[in-house]
This record gives structure tokens, C-alpha cells and sequence, in this order.
């Protein structure tokens, strides 16, 4: 087998199963694939030691026996998720130097169904971001190119971990999803991004940015490498007061590939102006290609898509402000230098406004602004009574019998990196229109690669699923996955 | 509604982030951007409809009200930029 780390979960772990592989040598592949890779700047804090010993312990477990279907795959981990022992800076440099001592649910499951540890991925600095252009390491580079060979974005804020998979640094990533960070780099780099149910895979040891919207989920090459992956991150968890009791299934068993008699709804609000031809026929694709399998197609109503982006960035930026007030250069992280006579507040600004960047300052404020007496009720009260109706519209058509909704997953294939320079913050948010409804009514959402625009560029659509439906809407996924055939690559030049 | 140079002020100092003068200008105007994109809003009808908290139809967790955890002064204190003899340190904070 050549390329090891081209291989996708479900392969290598058959591959292990029957002895034809070795996580060893899997892992090294991979490890070699990274090292080779540093244009991308994907891989922002390397682990080997670690993988190679977790490796080792892979093989020893897979010769007993005993293994279960993610021992010896070698994943990336975004920087928001707490690794005991390895910096993790959610991509912002006022958490320089933090090295957590305790470890993410996520990430304890992940390990203890022996995975095997490559190291931290980059992305938006907490997780604030659609292009991971906003990151203390620097911006991470597509790896699919233009037609005129221009660099990029991968979208973000999981940049690092789309982009790592798609360049096969990594045969899956951990992603997270408060608005779309995970389907809308899936989208841009042609691969699988799952954003599970709210409280279907634990916060905990999750570096937080708006805790009612925050949700981690898998990013991998295939939708089957998705449902493996999911049923290894997913679990109830004490620790995290929002997990929902509800057992883990076995999502793969789920992935008949019969989606006969299922109802899929295409909203017709999404239906934006000015949304460019290649996205509106590779929508219309999706549908035919859903409906061949023997799906009904039915138009839906979803009549408040308008007012999610505007809810979202009342809501979003509120959560925020509360949960980034623990940066106040005392108990981790960096803290400014402070100048003669400067006493406890200056402390805190100066190392706030030194330690987080444009964008994370702006939310804040915003956040703070919103949140404050006499514009409380206006913005955020209001924001959340939308955000109520936002969810019954979907509640309503899943009462009428839709059992899943497609959409676009972004406006636009991937563009040039530097684009958003000299936008309008507004500009940049829009990017996350067709995403953030399912994060505001709490529902899992996949991204899957369906087609290509006119230069080449991958383009996703996704699926948007009943509350803790995933296998349900993994298997829906798989059959557009099987139908689109989409087995582009991007050509290697980093 | 746009936001002034002083509620700029006003809003970086509640959110202790410091923010020189020559900075207000641009970012009363980028605040005013984003709170005018908000005003959407107030085209919904939201007569009678409760404020949403948490998108999962369950009562938050409550566990027992019992120590399940302690004793690691030293690792909680391990990322502090700056602790002394057991505790995090600071600026003076009374005279």
C-alpha cells in the first residue's frame, strides 16, 4: 500500500483488522505527509512522540484483539480542544503558554478508542472566524488552488482541520461548529464535515466561545468515516451539564444506503439573490440526485431564515463577552507588561486588548454592548424571542413529516485569502448565512462535497437533520456522497 | 442607532479592553455597522414568544451537592503567569 495516509478511516481500519497494516507505519505516513507540508501551516503544535507511542499501543491492542474501530487512526485535534500536556490556545495569543492539565471528554474518548494523537490544528482565534485568517499562528492555506494558481482561504474557523484532511495530512480532524465552522471549510476544501445535535458530544475540556450554540463534531474523507468517528467522540458526560442522556448508537450500522420514502424539504428562503449559478444547479442536482433515490422532494417554508445571521450575532457575541471575561491574565495565559503604577485594571486592558485579536475585541464588545442595562431587552431579549421562532419554523417542518432539509452549505466556492482585508465585518458574517439556523435551533448538519464551480473548486451541499438523527442523516448523506461521486483531489503543490 | 465615541469608550472600558482615543472614531463606526445589521430584528413580530436559553427540551443537570474533586494547588497554578507561595498574584489592588 503506498500512501498510507491517503486512506480513509474505514479502510485503514480494516487494513489494521486483518494485520495488512500497522498503526506504526500508518502513523509515520502521516507524520512524513505533515512534515512535508508546512506551506499550509495547518499543524501548529507537532506531537510525534506522542502519536508514535500511542501508535505502538494501537498495534499491542490490535493484536489482542480487543479493538475497537478508531485503535491506531491517526487524527489532527483543533487547538480548542484541551490535550493534557500540549499547548492549546484556541489559535489567540493571550493564551500563550497554556499547557492544560486535565483533558477534553472528546478527546478522552477519542484516545481511549485508540486513536492516535498527530498533534494541534489551526484555526480562527476561538473559533471566531470564516476565513482562519484571524489566527496567532498566521493564516492556513487551502491546499485546493484557483484557476490563476491564487492562494485560498479554507474557510474556517476549523481552516486547519479541513485543510489537513483534504491534503491527507490526517485521515480525520475534530472540528467545531458555533455558526458553521465546520461544514463551511468541509464545503471549501471537498471534504466531510458533521456538526452533531447541541448536546449529542460533550463541551467539557472545550475551549468555549457561545456555549448554547458550540457543538464539536468529526471532519473526515468519507460520510462512513463520519459515522465512526461520531460513535467515538459522542457520549453522555456528567461533567458537561448540557450532554443529553441519550446512548450512543452504532451510526455505521445506521448507513443502509435506503432512503426510499423520506420526505426532504428544500427551504425556500435559501433561495437568496444573487446567488451565483454554479451553487443554485448543484442545489438542484442534490435534489434530483435524492429524489432518483427514491426520496420525495417537497418545497418547505422556513419563513424566519432571514433574521438567523442578525440573531446569531447578537447571541453569538453575548455568550462570548461572558465566557471570554476569564482572559484577564491571572490564572493562565499571557499577561501584558505593565508599566509603573499600573494597578489591577490596567492589568486587565492591557493585556485584553494585547492578547486578543480585531475580531475576538470586536465580538466582545458587541457581546458587551447588547448585554448592557437599557439595551438588553432591545438586542438580546429580542435576539433570543427570534431565535425561538427560528426554531419552531424547523420544529413545524418536521411535525409535517420532512425528515431532512438540503440546502447549500456557502454561498460561494473558497476565494482568495486577503478578500475580506477590507470588508465590512458584515461582509465576512454573511459567509455563515446558510449555516447558522441549525446552530440557533440546536440541529446536526452535514456537509458533503456534491460538485465543482467553473474554476474547479469544490462545492458542498448539506443536509440538515431531526434532533439526534444523526445515522439517519448520515445515511441520507452517504446516498448524495454515492450519487455525486466526487473523487477530486487537489493537486499537490506545497 | 449608531453608536458614539464615548459609548465606544464606555463599552471598551466595561469590556476592559484598552483602546487608545485615536481608535474610537473607527470603532464607534464598525460598532454602529454591526448593531445597524442587528436592526433587522425589530422587523419580527415577537409578541408572546418566550426568550430562548437552551435548544435541548431537558432540565439542566443538577448532580449531587458533594466534593468530587480537590487537592491539585499545584496544577491550577501551574499556567499562572505569575504565583507566589501558593496563591495567583496581581497588581496592589488597596492602598
Amino acid at each position: 500500500m503506498s500512501e498510507l495516509n491517503r486512506l480513509t478511516i474505514a479502510e485503514a481500519r480494516d487494513a489494521l483488522a486483518s494485520g495488512d497494516l500497522t498503526s506504526v507505519d500508518l502513523t509515520e505516513a502521516c507524520l512524513s505527509a505533515i512534515d512535508a507540508a508546512g506551506a499550509l501551516n495547518a499543524f501548529v503544535h507537532h506531537t510525534p512522540q506522542m502519536a508514535r507511542q500511542m501508535a505502538e499501543a494501537a498495534d499491542r491492542r490490535l493484536r489482542t484483539g480487543e479493538a475497537a474501530p478508531m485503535t491506531g487512526i491517526p487524527v489532527g485535534i483543533k487547538d480548542v480542544f484541551c490535550v493534557k500536556g500540549v499547548p492549546a490556545q484556541a489559535a489567540s495569543r493571550i493564551l500563550e503558554g497554556f499547557t492544560p492539565e486535565y483533558e477534553s471528554t472528546v478527546t478522552r474518548n477519542l484516545w481511549d478508542a485508540g486513536a492516535v494523537m498527530l498533534g494541534k490544528l489551526n484555526q480562527d482565534e476561538f473559533a471566531m472566524g470564516s476565513t482562519n485568517e484571524a489566527s496567532c499562528y498566521g493564516r492556513v492555506v487551502n491546499p485546493w488552488k484557483g484557476a490563476d494558481g491564487q492562494e485560498l482561504t479554507p474557510g474556517g474557523s476549523s481552516g486547519g482541520s479541513a485543510a489537513a484532511v483534504a491534503a491527507d495530512l490526517c485521515l480525520a480532524a475534530t472540528g467545531t461548529d458555533t455558526g458553521g465552522s465546520i461544514r463551511q471549510p468541509a464545503a471549501f476544501t471537498g471534504t466531510v464535515g458533521l456538526r452533531p445535535t447541541y448536546g449529542r458530544v460533550s463541551r467539557w475540556g472545550v475551549i468555549a466561545y457561545a456555549s448554547s450554540l458550540d457543538q464539536a463534531g468529526p471532519m473526515t474523507k468519507t460520510v462512513r468515516d463520519a459515522a465512526i468517528m461520531l460513535g467515538a467522540m459522542a457520549s453522555v458526560d456528567p461533567q458537561d451539564s448540557t450532554s443529553a442522556d441519550f446512548p450512543v448508537p452504532d451510526y455505521e450500522a445506521l448507513l443502509t444506503g435506503d432512503i426510499r420514502g423520506k420526505k426532504i424539504g428544500i427551504p425556500r428562503e435559501y433561495r437568496i439573490e444573487g446567488m451565483p449559478d454554479d451553487i443554485a444547479s448543484l442545489w438542484q442536482m442534490g435534489a434530483d440526485m435524492l429524489r432518483d433515490a427514491g426520496a420525495e422532494i417537497v418545497d418547505i417554508s422556513l419563513p424566519h431564515t432571514k433574521y438567523a445571521l442578525p440573531a446569531y450575532y447578537v447571541i453569538a457575541p453575548a455568550e462570548a463577552s461572558s465566557n471570554l471575561a476569564r482572559y484577564d491574565g491571572v490564572r493562565y495565559g499571557r499577561r501584558a507588561r505593565l508599566g509603573q503604577g499600573d494597578g489591577i485594571v490596567e492589568m486587565y486592558e492591557k493585556t485584553r486588548a494585547e492578547g486578543f485579536g480585531p475580531e475576538v475585541q470586536r465580538r466582545i464588545m458587541i457581546g458587551t454592548y447588547v448585554l448592557s442595562a437599557g439595551f438588553y431587552d432591545a438586542y438580546y431579549n429580542r435576539a433570543r424571542k427570534v431565535r425561538a421562532l427560528i426554531k419552531r419554523d424547523f420544529d413545524n417542518a418536521y411535525a409535517d413529516g420532512v425528515d431532512a432539509i438540503l440546502a447549500p452549505t456557502t454561498p460561494s466556492a473558497a476565494f482568495p485569502l486577503g478578500a475580506m482585508d477590507n470588508a465590512d465585518p458584515v461582509q465576512m458574517y454573511l459567509q455563515d448565512v446558510f449555516t447558522v439556523t441549525l446552530n440557533l435551533a440546536g440541529l446536526p448538519g452535514i456537509s458533503v462535497p456534491v460538485g465543482q464551480d467553473r474554476q474547479g473548486l469544490p462545492l458542498g451541499l448539506q443536509l440538515i437533520g431531526r434532533p439526534f438523527e444523526e445515522g439517519d442523516l448520515m445515511n441520507q448523506a452517504m446516498v448524495l456522497e454515492r450519487a455525486a461521486g466526487f473523487v477530486a483531489k487537489p493537486e499537490r503543490w506545497w | 442607532m449608531s453608536i458614539t465615541e464615548d459609548e465606544a469608550r464606555k463599552v471598551a472600558h466595561l469590556a476592559r479592553i484598552a483602546v487608545v482615543d485615536a481608535q474610537l472614531p473607527a470603532l464607534a463606526r464598525e460598532l454602529s455597522g454591526i448593531l445597524h445589521f442587528m436592526e433587522q430584528l425589530n422587523e419580527v413580530d415577537v409578541d408572546g414568544i418566550e426568550p430562548m436559553t437552551g435548544v435541548t427540551p431537558m432540565r439542566l443537570k443538577r448532580r449531587e451537592d458533594v466534593v468530587t474533586s480537590g487537592g491539585m494547588q499545584d496544577k491550577i497554578l501551574s499556567n499562572a503567569p505569575d504565583a507566589r507561595e501558593g496563591f495567583f498574584a496581581v497588581p496592589k489592588v488597596v492602598e
